[in-house]
């Protein structure tokens, strides 16, 4: 009997292998995007902790010089013969035709254990002798395959190298980047018996062990990002799920009938149809999870430049395969489909053996439920305001994001009848009046699908707000910002000494641009030191600025701090900012900084010197006439033996700049398109759904002499009514969304705040898409339609009564 | 002894040798001289100068045993070594000079075998040996000369070292002069030929402090210190040693070893060396090593209570250790330990044994 049940059951799936299709795709899809940003977070986070252990620096505290500078190799020396466990690390990094790489010299013979240094001392494969004598780079096959520095020593490949970083001996790291001195110590946390505090022992500070949290702490921005994008694409895929076992459902109303009525408990049928659910969503699920591993893999090379771009957090651009994430990825489908087949279940089970569908008593029922949703949409909506005005932080802004896109998609089928019955009401002619009104009988069937593509098009609508604004911003920023022509890095102070000789003697104008790792306000941070020069008067963009604040950095009684650190410090103009080591300065000015995630600090070049009194004058930038910039980088280049790297001029840096940028956003976009093809997607699955229940609505005005050709392009143009009337919506919802990324995300995530620009063009564009996307979804229902046998409308009339 | 000394130089070669070298002989002590000075028959000893390094050879080593009896009427044992192990027979400054020190501290009770070791390098100061002032040393550990002027620079010496749970701080007075080993200091290893240059100071007494986890012990004895270097001191067949330091209640002292080989044969050399410091040395075969009772030490079988007879001496004596787990699991782990000895003659020693793991 079960067996009997459940063929008479499956039989729908062998007639139907479309909608067998669509379900599957469907669920497929919707598993494929989520588990495949799961997939890139997971891969992203995974690198981190190793970035973090690298040398167990999850682990070892590291001393390091207040200011910066790398220790004395003296000093390492003092605390050796004092006693103490330390370490030595060189580190830095390589450049040369046109690629990087970080170098970490270790020192074997007295690295911590817990720094898990990837060649043991003894009894490991690697050649300890090369590695300590001629040298040898450690590198993963990642790093070994991509563009490095020329003329290196022999790489050895080593799976547990860091992502773009070669581990070799600190000997060998000293003559690669001619320093040497140890960048830091590592300190061991065993020391030797009866010694004193590390700290009486020296002047230099024990920074503690960096966590994975600290870069985490960067990037999560990006990531929920992602994970939001990975859910609202999972959403909208649901609502093709839903539509797919709704019109199954409806479609085997009869055989469910004819089922209970030979006997088959209610019970048993229930779970037959649970039972299907769950094998459909396995195998959804399991092509989504092969789906979301391709679409993972090709998406995150580019989410590995926009991870090093942006946050300088290295990642290796190939993914691993995990069976928790596969597993993961296979119950969530199992889950989506339990969540869009419940309605349904729950209809086959409250359905009355005998009754035949009522399709205008349902519309009023929905009625109800639209009241309510309305409610819930008018709170959602003033929550959102709220969290926009009073929140703080990073998850403020995604809640204030998410009530304002769930508050729209909730509102949408209340405002479209809304909409509607105020045209009835204009409407003239029986025809229309019928059109309008059967269209809003019609809303509770089609409004899941409306609120998939009004997500879909005001996140798209939104994010590409927010990235052209970011442009528009950056690119203006960028202009301001690299004044000068052509910018020149010396190797050594000799050098730097001889090209401002070279230059002076031409006449040009070279501005010193002096820079250092420091601390302010006790985190992390660079200080620049820059000459007095109307170069800088006349262009560097200031957000706020005291009235005579280049003045006041020339003479040193004033420092320019960057976005980041005024808005993450909560600092305001007149504000001390402390430079450690250093002096306590006011803030007279504040400097957009795009791009870069630490705090910055820019001084008078007579203070900077005074107080970095070590820190050597290698970099220039260069005022020179633009059709001059080519023939004097050359001159440069071949007169002191210069690398490529060491002279760049504006255009060179603008465009390396703006391809970070592209990077960044090049993950977004991909994302918004695949939502907006979903949500397509499921427009054209519930318009499918509805086509089959709607004959009843359409058969009488058929008999009323409107022919099937008609009835075809009326569906049509109601689609595109309708899409059109979506997108109304979504324009301000999308607008809304823009600003709370510019306003609150992008503050919180990334420590600026951008303008917003507004493109109508790509309003119309995306308009135009919309329409296509619903004419497209309604073209085979309306084409089904016109192919309607006119028996089939007939019949209608046979089984009313 | 050095063997001994050869199981730190061993070490310190491994650090340096290429890869393939490591699966000869223990540490590696038995790789090829390629490009390093080779001990030649007859040496000519200058000294302050030959305290110091001798960067042309491959290894070296500063080797300090003690026999210590601590005021609580308890034997300990002590030692401190430096080896110098050279990936190339240069010197030179700063990271990348090719030598390469390592320092092995350790203290005795009956019932702990306290261990540590150092590793470091010669080109940055953080490790090293000068003959004039004579000081050898590896971070805070350190052998420094308190002689007078005029006197031997190892005739007098302060020595210490400290680990993670221990300390020691003592001060060396000889009162016999140096000895050598071999032939003149010419230290023949194997068969085949392979030497070292090897002396002694066995003379010396010796006072301080044991700061162990329960607290300090004032301790007093008698120490032992080798020289030694070579470039090669073990042929590639041999797999291990077993060195002998005794100490006779009548002064003299007994520096015996036996080199096994991989076929189960062991050359051995012994040098009887009377209270006055007159050195007598007996060839291979004169000496004779056997293993009573072995015991399982750190996962391997040692034999920790040894037969050793010199018949020439009328010397037939059972030695057995102060503790048995003398283990020192460095980065080439042996074991080292103090002994006491019965039979035709009583005394305390020191015994290692290399090439058990």
């Amino acid at each position: 009997m079960v067996y009997t049940a459940f063929q008479g059951l499956f039989s729908h799936w062998w007639r139907h292998p479309g909608q067998l299709l669509t379900l599957l795709a469907g669920l497929a899809l919707a598993t494929a995007l989520w588990s495949g940003v799961q997939a890139i977070n997971a891969e992203a986070r995974a690198a981190y902790d190793r970035a973090a252990s690298t040398l167990g620096q999850d682990q070892l505290s590291r001393l390091v010089r207040a200011d910066g500078q790398p220790v004395p190799l003296a000093d390492y020396v003092a605390l050796r013969r004092a006693g103490y466990l330390v370490s030595p690390v060189i580190s830095g990094e390589l450049r040369g035709d046109g690629a990087r790489l970080r170098i970490l010299g270790i020192d074997l013979l007295t690295i911590p254990p817990q720094a898990q240094a990837p060649v043991p001392i003894t009894g490991g494969d690697i050649d300890i002798g090369q590695f300590l004598g001629d040298g040898m780079l450690l590198v993963n096959a990642a790093t070994a395959a991509g563009a490095l520095p020329a003329d290196l020593p022999p790489l050895s490949i080593t799976d547990t190298a860091p992502p773009a970083a070669a581990i070799t001996d600190i000997g060998t790291a000293a003559r690669l980047l001619a320093q040497t001195d140890p960048s830091y110590l590592l300190v061991d946390p065993d020391q030797p018996a009866g010694l004193g505090p590390l700290s009486d022992a020296t002047d230099l500070v024990l920074a503690p062990p960096t966590q994975a949290g600290d870069i985490t702490r960067l990037t999560d921005s990006f990531h929920l990002n992602l994970t939001a994008f990975g859910l609202l694409s999972f959403a909208v895929g649901l609502f093709i799920v839903h539509a797919a076992i709704g019109l199954a459902f409806e479609q085997r109303r009869s055989s469910f009938r004819t089922l209970r009525a030979v006997g088959v408990p209610l019970g048993q049928l229930i779970w037959l149809l649970a039972a299907e659910i769950i094998v459909f969503a396995v195998v959804a699920g399991a092509i989504g999870v092969a789906l979301g591993y391709a679409i993972a893999a090709t998406l995150l090379p580019g989410v590995a430049g926009t991870l090093r771009g942006l946050y300088g957090a290295q990642i290796d651009g190939t993914l691993g395969f995990n069976a928790v994430w596969a597993i993961g990825g296979l119950a969530i489908a199992v889950l989506g489909a339990a969540v869009a087949g419940a309605q349904a279940l729950v209809r086959v089970a409250k359905m009355p053996l005998l009754a035949a569908a009522q399709p205008r008593a349902w519309a009023i029922a929905a009625a109800r439920t639209t009241r309510v949703q309305g409610v819930a949409a008018f709170g959602l909506i003033i929550t959102a305001v709220m969290i926009a005005m009073w929140g703080d932080g990073l998850l403020a802004g995604f809640a204030c994001l998410a009530a304002l896109l769930i508050g729209a998609a909730l509102a949408l089928p209340g405002l479209l009848a809304l909409m509607l019955r105020g045209a009835e009401r204009m409407a003239r002619g029986p025809f229309v009046e019928w059109l309008l009104a059967d269209t809003r009988q019609q809303l509770p069937g089609l409004s899941l699908a409306l609120m998939a593509l009004l997500l879909a098009l005001s996140a798209n609508i939104g994010v590409s707000t927010m990235v052209g604004s970011f442009r528009a911003t950056f690119v203006g920023w960028l202009d301001q910002r690299l004044a000068s022509e052509l910018y020149v890095t010396a190797r050594t102070e000799a050098e730097a000494a001889e090209i401002r000789v070279y230059l002076a003697d031409q006449g040009l104008i070279l501005l010193p641009i002096l820079s250092t790792e420091t601390r302010l306000g006790g985190a992390p941070a660079d200080v620049f030191g820059i000459a007095d020069d109307a170069t800088y008067r006349d262009n560097w963009p200031l957000l706020v600025a005291a009235p005579d604040v280049w003045d006041r950095v020339a003479d040193g009684t004033g420092a320019l701090v960057n976005e980041q650190l005024y808005r993450r410090d909560g600092l305001r103009l007149g504000d001390t900012v402390t430079l450690d080591p250093g002096p306590n300065l006011p803030i007279v000015g504040v400097y957009s900084d795009y791009g870069n995630p630490t705090g910055q600090a820019i001084i008078g070049l007579s203070l900077f010197r005074e107080t970095f009194p070590t820190v050597e004058t290698l970099r220039f930038a260069l005022r020179v006439a633009p059709d001059q910039v080519a023939d004097l980088a050359t001159a440069l280049r071949d007169r002191f033996d210069l690398p490529t790297d060491s002279v760049l001029n504006q255009a060179q840096i603008k465009q390396f700049s703006l391809e970070i940028f592209e990077q960044t956003f090049r993950v977004t976009g991909a994302l918004n398109i695949l939502t907006l093809g979903v949500a397509a997607f499921a427009l054209l699955t519930s318009l499918l759904t509805l086509a089959g229940m709607r004959l009843p609505q359409l058969a009488p005005v058929w008999a009323l002499g409107q022919t099937r050709s008609t009835l075809a392009r009326v569906e049509l143009a109601r689609s595109l009514l309708l899409a059109t009337l979506t997108f109304g919506l979504a324009l301000p919802t999308g607008l809304a969304l823009a600003w709370v990324l510019l306003a609150v995300v992008n503050v919180a995530a990334f420590g600026w705040r951008l303008p917003m620009h507004i493109f109508p063009g790509d309003w119309l564009q995306l308009l135009i898409f919309a329409l296509i996307a619903a004419a497209l979804a309604a073209a085979w229902p309306a084409l089904r339609l016109a192919r309607t046998p006119p028996a089939a409308l007939l019949k209608v009339f046979a089984h009313e009564r | 002894m050095n063997a001994e000394m050869n199981a730190k130089a061993l070490i310190i070669c491994l650090l340096l040798a290429p890869a393939p070298g490591m699966a000869q002989g223990f540490a590696g002590l038995g790789a090829d001289a390629e490009g390093f000075a080779v001990p030649m028959p007859n040496p000519d000893f200058a000294f302050p100068e030959d305290h110091g390094p001798h960067p042309a050879y491959r290894i070296e080593w500063w080797y300090l045993t003690a026999t210590l009896s601590g005021a609580d009427g308890q034997d300990y044992g002590a030692q401190w070594t430096l080896f110098r192990s050279a990936l190339g027979p240069e010197t030179g400054r700063g990271w990348s000079a090719p030598q390469i020190w390592m320092g092995h501290a350790a203290v005795t009770t009956p019932d702990m075998h306290y261990t540590a070791e150092r590793l470091g390098r010669g080109g940055i100061g953080q490790a090293g040996a000068a003959p004039e002032p004579f000081t050898a040393w590896i971070d805070d550990w350190a052998m420094t000369s308190t002689a007078p002027n005029g006197a031997d620079a190892l005739s007098a010496l302060t020595v210490t070292a400290r680990g993670s749970d221990f300390s020691y701080d003592f001060d060396l007075q000889a009162h016999a002069p140096l000895i050598f080993h071999g032939d003149g200091g010419y230290s023949v290893k194997s068969a085949e030929g392979q030497a070292s240059y090897y002396y002694s100071q066995p003379f010396y007494y010796l006072s301080g402090t044991l700061m162990l986890p329960e607290g300090p012990m004032p301790v007093t004895g008698t120490a032992w210190l080798d020289r030694e270097w070579s470039s090669q001191p073990l042929s590639q067949t041999q797999e291990g040693w077993d060195w002998f330091s005794l100490q006779f209640t009548d002064g003299a002292r007994l520096m015996g070893f036996g080199l096994r080989a991989t076929d189960d044969t062991v050359y051995t050399s012994a040098t009887w060396i009377a209270a006055d410091g007159t050195t007598t040395a007996y060839p291979d075969g004169a000496l004779s090593l056997t293993p009573l009772i072995t015991e399982q030490v750190a996962g391997a079988t040692l034999p920790v209570e040894w037969r050793v007879e010199l018949p020439a001496r009328d010397l037939d004596i059972t030695t057995t250790p102060l503790n048995p787990q003398s283990w020192m699991p460095m980065s080439f782990p042996y074991w080292e330990g103090p002994i006491r000895f019965a039979g035709t003659h009583t005394g305390r020693g020191y015994l290692e044994m290399t090439g058990y793991d």
